[in-house]
């Protein structure tokens, strides 16, 4: 789990770098997890307006959704909960293929 | 997350302080709790403090609940380090096996014969003295101190550098009868016996190891146990 607060650092530098260009910045925080899921509670994703990412929530199954929402967030203010796994209908379009469940915090930077 | 506390979670990180986020996941309010303070948008109840300490101490991230709220506690503790003092043969095995562990290790042994690259190939190396080397590598409570070099001259001068620390984890190397003779040498330094009674030595887990890589694993196998809180903890 150290490995993953140094990870954590990371996505945060890359944050801080994307703020003092003055890009807007969303975070995502895995926040809970079911049945196997390939990222652990605590991993952080840090997206820019313009859809640059750094982190992962996922092995890459659902990073282009969240980043979808990171922009809808960072239009509109709002914190969003979002679920990904085998029990949403989103689940065949960005699901997780491993069948595992997964529940994901995106909130601004401002 | 307000960029105010953003920002003070990257000095946190900078400085290799452990914090805590609380987010209220209800509201989207925000509190970033340090080791003995805490700032953000609400100040956390006394009563809800302890979990969150716990959350830290063990490294684990997650969501509680306190009273009718759902919180997610973001824990952003800095990488585990282990400083071993002595570029000895059971250094060599130790080093890896922590890096693996997922620690920063550096090894401090003014013998330059001893702490060569060709040695600890990709392991970060520091000749000078133990208690100049631990001076500017200030351990902290995610550190783990390690005396490995069986000479006085080496060890005595960074365990008493390390127990003025809060480092989780101080051994030495060495049997009882060494470890005892340690105890009387360190006394006429000022450690009492409390300070003393920190020094996990004969270092390691009694696994009966016997080869260098044997008890490098039995030193990892007790930091985890003292870090993690396994049992007969302080043994």
């Amino acid at each position: 789990m150290s490995l993953l607060s140094a990870d954590s650092a990371t996505v945060l530098e890359q944050a801080a770098i994307w703020l003092a260009e003055g890009r807007p910045v969303a975070l995502a925080s895995v926040i809970a997890t079911w049945g196997s899921s390939p990222r652990p509670v605590g991993s952080l994703m840090a997206i820019a307006a313009d859809g640059a990412m750094a982190g992962s929530v996922s092995g890459g199954c659902i990073e282009g959704a969240v980043v979808y929402e990171a922009q809808a967030v960072l239009a509109d203010g709002e914190p969003r909960l979002l679920r990904f796994g085998i029990s949403n209908d989103r689940a065949w379009e960005v699901g997780l293929a491993c069948g595992g469940q997964v529940e994901i915090y995106v909130e601004p930077v401002r | 997350m307000k960029r105010r506390l953003f920002e003070a979670v990257r000095r946190a990180q900078a400085d290799k302080r452990p914090v805590a986020l609380v987010t209220d996941l209800g509201t989207g309010l925000q509190t970033l709790v340090h080791a003995d303070a805490q700032e953000g948008d609400v100040a956390l109840e006394e009563e809800f403090l302890p979990q969150v300490r716990e959350a830290m101490r063990l490294d684990r991230s997650g969501i509680v609940e306190f009273y009718d709220g759902r919180f997610f506690i973001t824990v952003l503790n800095p990488p585990l380090r282990l400083i071993l003092v002595g570029a000895v043969h059971i250094a060599q095995s130790l080093a890896p096996m922590a890096v693996l562990a997922g620690y920063d290790v550096t090894v401090v042994d003014p013998r330059r014969a001893f702490a060569s690259d060709a040695r600890f190939p990709d392991i970060a190396l520091n000749h000078d003295w133990p208690d100049e080397a631990l001076a500017a590598l200030k351990p902290d409570a995610r550190t783990a101190v390690v005396a490995l070099t069986h000479d006085p001259k080496l060890d005595d001068p960074a365990l008493v550098a390390a127990l003025a620390g809060p480092s989780f984890y101080v051994g030495a190397l060495g049997s009882r009868r060494t470890h005892a003779q340690r105890r009387e040498r360190l006394a006429a330094a000022g450690i009492d016996d409390s300070a003393f009674a920190r020094i996990h030595g004969p270092v390691g887990l009694d696994l009966g190891a016997v080869t260098p890589a044997e008890i490098a694993l039995s030193i990892l196998a007790q930091m985890v146990q003292v870090l993690r809180g396994g049992p007969k903890v302080g043994t």
